[in-house]
């Protein structure tokens, strides 16, 4: 149980590989699309929505969903190619 | 049938429901009562925390709210919806692996010391405590408004029945009422929000209807019209903020990072069977969340076109008093609308500037929509009941964070290690007993802080739990020193200047204006920067101290590996 075990220590950076990359697209819907360029975006259109104001209001939601999903899919991957899988 | 008859039955099936599940669910030990026995589903799991998260605020206020700010209103949903991603990826498995209690249980054993316990303890009480406040009015409200019943005795009825759950079945108690609490919330606030899209733009689902056409076959997208509206009438464009990006900015963070770092919201996830379990629940928590957080600015959206031709009139000139629809009349009766005829012509007229003749109070947006909607009556009780039903699971969750905060952490911990299971059981209902009457006191008497208190909840959860949990996990060289160090920075900073600037008990020592703050970043945003201190603070001490204990490393090692999660277990 220490992550000088090899197999841990593998497991660990790969667990965090996917949180950062995860993070940066939670950062770039929200803050990044919804906040800091939003206006920017606001020219583009999605039917009635400017699109800086969708992904503030409604866009960025979708996202975080999906996101919290997908990591869960793949650590349960991640977690038996490293064999420290639960039971 | 009468709409107060309807509220009567309504009302009362949905409290002989929690009722009957909280006979179902009694427990008979500290495990059931704190993380009801550690076998919770995670699908059950997602909509307890789901009933959890949103309060009455959330069910009552935040439509009205976003209605009122246009595009600003996204610090709310962003905040409050964010959160739940750093919660998944950075705290729920990690703390589910470490599989005790409480969150003070999780402080004081990585950093080895009873201080940053009692830290945890105090933050967990005092933040529990400011939203339990909140709730008890909301039950209050929602009792006073639909079933005209004296505000204190509402107070007095939601107190029985919490009591009732919480004190009998803990966690597992509250746990079940509060999956029956979302179906019962969620259906309450989709009704209107679907019959009301429909109206409007002919769409019967609201998020669509939100950037779609309206109905009245003119082609114009409805937030075009919104801004067109809005722009005439002085308020600046509906999808423009009016806040400076950078208050934006930490307003959400701080939000966000807050409700990752709230302990009601925490435990919830030492209560499913397994680490996966955890992260599972976490995408479901969301999911239900967000089933309401998309349709509320949607709600906030139609609410306001309807309100501004409703009072404005279809041509832009006023109605005449004399000829509107009579829920006007109904909420002027409550005081939520107040219309004073300044040019004397008979006509209502709603603006920002001098033209503007009417009080709007931001929760009759969702409060009266079934009746701007035309919707037969049951569609209005169910409204309370779903707003009494956010405001009880709310007020649930919180008051076992205190109970167990009490007895687990404080006396069980750190006054009394000896006491028996059964001691330490009963000690947890005498506290959940005792805290439901200090909430409910503070229902019927509020203090006139409360709506700023909720930006210190927010901040404090932010500037202490967060950093100190995220590092315990992340950064195995973050030592008692390093964490006690930056909690405190991180709170006393953050304090600090919300006293600065809102004064609760003193008076404020500067205006609360954008020119005064620092960086241009408001109290209710300034929890991250106490964030951002915290971190720096419990960082760099940690590095001019000695490490943590062997033992505690190896714990750190061990939390990071799924293998081995039993359920949550006593020490």
């Amino acid at each position: 149980m220490s992550t000088t075990n090899k197999g841990h220590a593998d497991f660990w950076r790969a667990n965090l590989r996917l949180m950062f990359m995860l993070l940066a697209v939670w950062f770039a819907v929200s803050f990044g699309a919804g906040i800091l360029f939003a206006d920017q975006l606001n020219s583009i259109r999605l039917f009635g929505f400017k699109l800086g104001f969708f992904f503030a209001q409604q866009g960025a939601i979708y996202v975080f969903v999906a996101l919290i999903y997908f990591y869960a899919w793949r650590m349960n991957k991640i977690e038996r190619d490293y064999d420290v899988h639960e039971d | 049938m009468s709409v107060q008859l309807w509220t009567y039955i309504i009302v009362g099936l949905s409290f002989a429901l929690y009722i009957g599940i909280a006979l179902w669910a009694r427990v008979g030990s500290t495990r059931d009562f704190y993380v009801a026995g550690g076998g919770v589903h995670p699908v059950v799991n997602g909509m307890a925390t789901a009933a959890d998260w949103m309060s009455a605020a959330s069910f009552i206020s935040m439509a009205g709210l976003i209605s009122f700010m246009g595009y600003d209103g996204a610090v709310y949903l962003l905040g409050w919806t964010g959160g739940y991603v750093l919660l998944a990826l950075l705290l729920a498995p990690y703390l589910r692996k470490f599989g005790k209690f409480t969150v003070p249980d999780f402080v004081g054993d990585r950093y080895y010391s009873d201080t940053a316990r009692l830290v945890a303890v105090v933050c967990a009480i005092f933040v529990s405590f400011t939203y339990v406040a909140g709730q008890m009015r909301g039950v209050g409200i929602v009792f006073s408004r639909f079933l005209e019943v004296d505000i204190n005795t509402g107070v007095v009825i939601g107190m029985a029945i919490v009591f009732f759950y919480a004190v009998l079945g803990g966690m597992k108690g509250i746990t079940y009422t509060q999956v029956a609490q979302y179906c019962v919330l969620i259906f309450a606030y989709m009704v209107p929000a679907i019959f009301i899209s429909l109206m409007l733009t002919g769409n019967a689902i609201p998020q669509l209807g939100f950037g779609g056409t309206l109905a009245d076959g003119s082609g114009t997208y409805l937030l075009d019209k919104l801004d067109g509206l809005s722009t005439q009438l002085g308020f600046g464009a509906y999808t423009d903020g009016t806040k400076p990006m950078a208050d934006v900015f930490a307003i959400t963070l701080a939000l966000m990072v807050g409700t990752a770092g709230l302990p009601h919201v925490i435990v919830r996830f030492f209560t499913v069977p397994k680490v996966r379990d955890a992260r599972k629940s976490a995408g479901w928590a969301l999911l239900f969340i967000a089933i309401l957080y998309t349709t509320a600015p949607a709600v906030a959206s139609f609410a306001r076109v309807n309100m501004i031709e409703t009072i404005n009139g279809v041509d832009g000139q006023g109605t005449l008093r004399t000829e509107a629809p009579s829920w006007i009349g109904n909420w002027e009766k409550t005081g939520l609308i107040k219309w004073e005829d300044k040019n004397g012509d008979g006509r209502m007229f709603y603006a920002k500037d001098e033209r503007n003749e009417m009080t709007i109070d931001k929760d009759i947006m969702v409060l009266a929509n079934p009746e701007i909607a035309k919707l037969p009556a049951w569609v209005i009780a169910l409204v309370a009941a779903g707003g009494l039903a956010a405001a009880l699971s709310t007020a649930a969750g919180l008051l076992l964070v205190i109970s167990s905060a009490i007895s687990h952490d404080l006396l069980k911990k750190v006054v009394m290690p000896n006491i028996t299971e059964k001691q330490e059981l009963l000690f947890a209902r005498i506290a959940a007993a005792g805290a439901i009457v200090v909430a409910g006191l503070l229902g019927i008497y509020p203090p006139g802080f409360v709506a700023e208190v909720v930006a210190f909840a927010f901040g404090l959860a932010a500037a202490s739990f967060f950093p100190a949990i995220m590092l315990g996990i992340f950064d195995k060289r973050t030592n008692m020193q390093g964490a006690i160090a930056g909690m405190l920075t991180g709170l006393v900073f953050t304090i600090g200047y919300i006293l600065y600037f809102k004064g609760i008990f003193i008076t404020p020592m500067a205006e609360n204006i954008p020119a005064n703050w620092l960086f241009g970043i408001s109290p209710e945003g300034i929890g991250s920067v106490g964030m951002l201190l915290n971190f720096a603070v419990a960082l760099v001490v940690s590095r001019i101290t000695p490490p943590p204990p062997a033992e505690v490393q190896a714990m750190v090692d061990s939390i990071r590996i799924p293998r081995g999660a039993g359920s949550a277990t006593h020490h």
